[in-house]
């Protein structure tokens, strides 16, 4: 088929461009322009070359912020998959019950960051909160402002809370796709429980679990709201995880260079990740479609 | 192997049957022979998977019982009951290859290696997937993956009955040939109690010893593929089976005789006093179209296909099929059909009604 050529066509993308440009681009070299300066106030600029990079590199505290972020994202990411599942497969699959289980599964979902920050907040108090106080009155010696453990402890269970939920409703329209007949040849073929999770329920599931794995782990790793309102980043720097670290440096230091040249590193890590995420993803498609 | 008894067997899907409507299987006393070759047979939505189900034990029946030989199996489990189900659409184990596949069921059942790859070499190959075996599953077509259901059913000799759930609607033609002589040979060489569902009449002509024909949640004929043909007990069997269908017409009938609009028609047996709805059925093969005597028809078009030829009439205002032999010339004047009496049956009500006595003339 013979193909119309028009280059006026360039302005309907045009006005996309604009907004493009004006949301993303435009603040973004802002950062690229901070990186590489320095300010002594006055709105005046010196050039900086990348010495913030190499200062932020050499930093120890943007490192232990990114060891603490990865720690906090492979324990989220390994109690709220299994969890998930684990829910999924429990949920009944007719009837009125259905309903019912996924309305209360979808209610965490729909409450906002910071109530649920507020919320942990309260219900972890020794004093008034119902969690920290019932804890401490059975002699557990809890309180995650002082003791680190506690602390994430509680910011852990409260993503928990929060986020499984998600897994488990992506799990479940996974096994609901499987046709009922697979069931039923797994009787006929006498396997185990296990055997059906193992070589039906999983493979089946294989898909949404990669969306719900790539999901949780880009939302663990921009982590601010909740962790913010509990913890504050404490006691001391111990929840600390890089969103926080970063608007620390950048808004309460106003230390716009180095965290300037941070957020550059912390976006070239997601990039990084994601990347790594979607190679994994295309490949195992690709290894399926050549088989 | 065994033998299976339905007794008294109905299922309704509602938790409150009412009437008769409200039953998927209606009430059912059968029994299947040991090793002999079942076909279930009618159309979508007649109730013949409810009833492989049952028997299989994926369904338990709301009412009635099931015996293998003489023991009660109706509230036991697939596995208990040693069945092996092939099903519509193909299952297979994605991430499993096709020898693993092949395996799945006698490794769960704990047969020792040996075994185990001795019958998963023999069922490889005839669904002909030997090159295949270490392959995975995943990405096979929709044909090769249904060999594999095929071959996993298959591979466990001592199965009380294999049951196939229309195993060949994804299969392509020439294969479907293939693997449906292989299921024969199958059954010949190892004795296997089969039933095999399907709404394809060649399929189950072919295929088995016995047809189960069924509609409406109701068995209306269990025969050979010829007591089918020649003698359908319900005018729903005549239509079903058969290209074209079994001409159903309605008449009047007096001893061996009966009355077409206004015409006589010898029936060649007598009959006794019928109430109800009264036809008779004649199938398109046992008509034949004259110049000289008979019933006249009005022909509106002849279609040939082949084999023979089909011509489409309309005697007393109801549409009839004739089969013509390729080689019989069909003129204009031949415009009167005679019913062969060895091919007519007489139905009161939609079932057929045996004749008094084969001495037709002493009885008139």
């Amino acid at each position: 088929m013979e193909k119309t050529v028009n280059q006026k066509a360039w302005f309907l993308v045009l006005p996309m461009m604009v907004i493009v440009c004006f949301s993303a681009i435009i603040p973004l070299m802002t950062v690229v322009n901070y990186a590489v300066q320095d300010s002594f106030g006055n709105n005046q600029f010196f050039w900086a070359g990348l010495l913030w990079f190499e200062e932020m590199l050499e930093d120890e505290r943007m490192w232990n912020a990114l060891w603490r972020q990865l720690a906090f994202s492979a324990t989220i990411l390994a109690i709220q998959v299994p969890l998930g599942i684990l829910v999924a497969l429990s949920m009944p699959k007719k009837g009125f019950w259905v309903s019912v289980c996924l309305v209360l599964m979808a209610l965490p979902l729909l409450i906002p960051w910071n109530v649920v920050g507020t919320i942990w907040q309260i219900f972890g108090r020794q004093d008034i909160g119902l969690l920290g106080y019932t804890l401490n009155a059975i002699g557990a010696d809890y309180n995650y402002t002082r003791d680190v453990v506690d602390a994430w402890l509680t910011v852990i269970i409260m993503d928990v809370w929060h986020w499984t939920s998600l897994v488990a409703l992506l799990a479940y329209a996974g096994l609901m796709s499987i046709p009922q007949a697979y069931y039923q040849a797994a009787k006929i073929d006498q396997a185990s429980r296990w055997a059906v999770f193992r070589y039906i329920e999983l493979p089946k599931m294989y898909g949404v679990l990669t969306i719900a794995i790539l999901l949780r782990f880009m939302d663990s790793f921009k982590i601010y709201t909740e962790p913010f309102v509990v913890t504050g980043g404490g006691p001391g720097n111990a929840t600390t995880f890089l969103s926080i670290d970063l608007v620390k440096m950048a808004l309460g230091q106003f230390d716009l260079g180095p965290a300037a040249a941070f957020s550059i590193m912390y976006f070239l890590v997601i990039l990084l990740i994601s990347w790594v995420f979607y190679t994994v993803m295309t490949n195992l498609e690709k290894e399926d479609t050549q088989r | 192997m065994a033998r299976i008894t339905l007794d008294a067997l109905a299922h309704s899907y509602m938790p409150d049957p009412k009437g008769p409507e409200d039953y998927a299987l209606k009430e059912l006393n059968h029994v299947w022979s040991d090793g002999e070759a079942y076909a279930l047979l009618g159309p979508s939505g007649c109730g013949k998977s409810t009833l492989l189900n049952i028997i299989s034990g994926l369904l338990e029946p709301s009412e009635g019982r099931i015996l293998f030989d003489d023991g009660d199996v109706t509230h036991m489990t697939t596995a208990e009951r040693n069945i092996a189900q092939v099903f519509q659409f193909p299952v297979v184990y994605d991430t499993m290859t096709v020898r693993d596949n092949l395996a799945f069921p006698l490794r769960n059942r704990g047969h020792s290696a040996d075994v185990v790859a001795e019958r998963v070499a023999r069922i490889a190959k005839m669904i002909g997937m030997e090159a295949e075996l270490g392959r995975k599953a995943r990405g096979l077509t929709a044909d090769a993956k249904q060999k594999i259901s095929l071959g996993r059913g298959m591979v466990r000799e001592d199965v009380n009955a294999l049951l196939f759930d229309e195993p060949l609607t994804v299969i392509d033609p020439h294969m479907k040939w293939e693997l449906r002589t292989q299921l024969k040979s199958l059954h010949h060489e190892f004795g296997h109690t089969m039933i095999y569902v399907t709404h394809d009449q060649t399929e189950a002509l072919t295929f088995a010893d016995h047809v189960v024909v069924m509609t409406e949640g109701q068995v209306v004929q269990i025969g050979t593929p010829q007591e089918l043909f020649e003698r359908p007990a319900h005018t729903f069997v005549g239509f079903f089976i058969g290209s074209p269908g079994m001409n159903v017409i309605p008449a009047e009938v007096r001893g061996d005789r009966g009355v077409v609009g206004g015409q006589d028609l010898p029936l060649g047996r007598a009959y006794g006093p019928l109430s109800g709805k009264v036809e008779i059925g004649v199938r398109p093969e046992f008509v034949r179209l004259t110049a000289e005597e008979g019933l006249p028809v009005t022909i509106r078009r002849v279609e040939d296909v082949g084999r023979h030829k089909i011509v489409r009439a309309e005697l007393s205002g109801k549409d009839i099929n004739i089969v013509v032999a390729e080689e019989t010339p069909i003129t204009a004047d031949m415009t009167r059909v005679v019913f062969d009496p060895e091919g007519v049956n007489v139905y009161a009500d939609d079932w057929r009604v045996e004749p008094l006595s084969t001495n037709v003339g002493e009885a008139a």
